[in-house]
């Protein structure tokens, strides 16, 4: 098998407007690496997430702190690692929203990090605030789907055909 | 022009106003929906249908516009209806629960009919 690793890193500076950028990064690598485009717009959107949450909380809106992006992959996994120096997210507070309560209660906003842990197979948080926090996000390449992941896949679908 | 520059385009049809927008809806482009759809309401027009036919994509930041405004719109007699989504866009809804909140139309003229029969 081969194991040789490639890195790639771009860092911006922490405007909203790069986010198009970012995502355009992590989608050409993952297209090369392989993934169908159902996939790679997953990856886009994790990574999109995660950039957000730096622009929005890590510095609060002040674009001047450095957003990092860093993808690593080999033949098994494609690793997206998203860097901040700001204030830091403690992953303690957080609760998955139970979606069925979030819509009938009309909440709004909070969605970032679950959508993050749905979309990809494995995610993990390291919070160090003013030095450095980071998101990794792993998706691995060539794995079948899990039992559950499909099951909940047809349900989705057989309700949406209900429906219409 | 970037083809993926978020546009708002915004036509009435009798009391229904149609949104169409273009491009991508993200946190960065959120905002200007987000004044669309305001101002909007500012006129009193509450019957809203959204025409994603050109939006290639959508994040939470995205999604959380309709968050916004929904409760508003429906206590004054209003709904947000959504049409032509494409599947990339629908996935996202969906993987969220979306179209329990939602109606989602495949085309633009059922949404604007179900509000002058409803």
């Amino acid at each position: 098998m081969n194991k040789s690793v490639e890195k790639y890193r771009m860092m911006t500076p922490s405007k909203s407007v790069n986010l198009e950028l970012l995502r355009d990064f992590v989608g050409k690598l993952a297209r090369r690496a392989g993934f169908a485009e159902d996939y790679v717009n997953k990856i886009q959107l994790a990574t999109d997430e995660a950039c957000t949450n730096v622009v929005k909380h890590a510095y609060k809106g002040i674009p001047t702190g450095p957003i990092i992006l860093e993808i690593v992959l080999n033949s098994e996994k494609f690793q997206v690692t998203v860097s901040d120096k700001g204030v830091g997210f403690d992953m303690e507070k957080f609760t998955r929203p139970d979606m069925v309560e979030y819509l009938n209660q009309f909440k709004k906003g909070g969605l970032g990090i679950h959508l993050i842990q749905t979309l990809m197979d494995k995610v993990t948080f390291a919070v160090n605030p003013f030095h450095k926090n980071s998101v990794k996000m792993v998706k691995y390449i060539h794995k079948p789907e899990s039992a559950e992941k499909l099951r909940r896949q047809e349900i989705i679908m057989k309700r949406t055909k209900n429906r219409h | 022009m970037d083809q993926n520059q978020f546009e708002v385009i915004q036509e009435n049809q009798n009391d229904v106003s149609i949104l169409a927008i273009k491009g991508y809806l993200d946190a960065h482009t959120a905002p200007d929906f987000e004044k669309a759809i305001h101002e909007l309401l500012e006129k009193g027009r509450f019957k809203i249908v959204i025409d994603f036919e050109n939006l290639n994509y959508i994040s939470s930041a995205g999604l959380g516009v309709f968050m916004g405004f929904i409760e508003d719109v429906r206590k004054n007699g209003g709904d947000i209806k959504l049409a032509r989504m494409n599947k990339k866009v629908f996935k996202i809804f969906d993987l969220l629960g979306f179209p329990n909140l939602y109606e989602i139309y495949p085309n633009l003229e059922d949404a604007i009919q179900k509000f002058q029969t409803s």
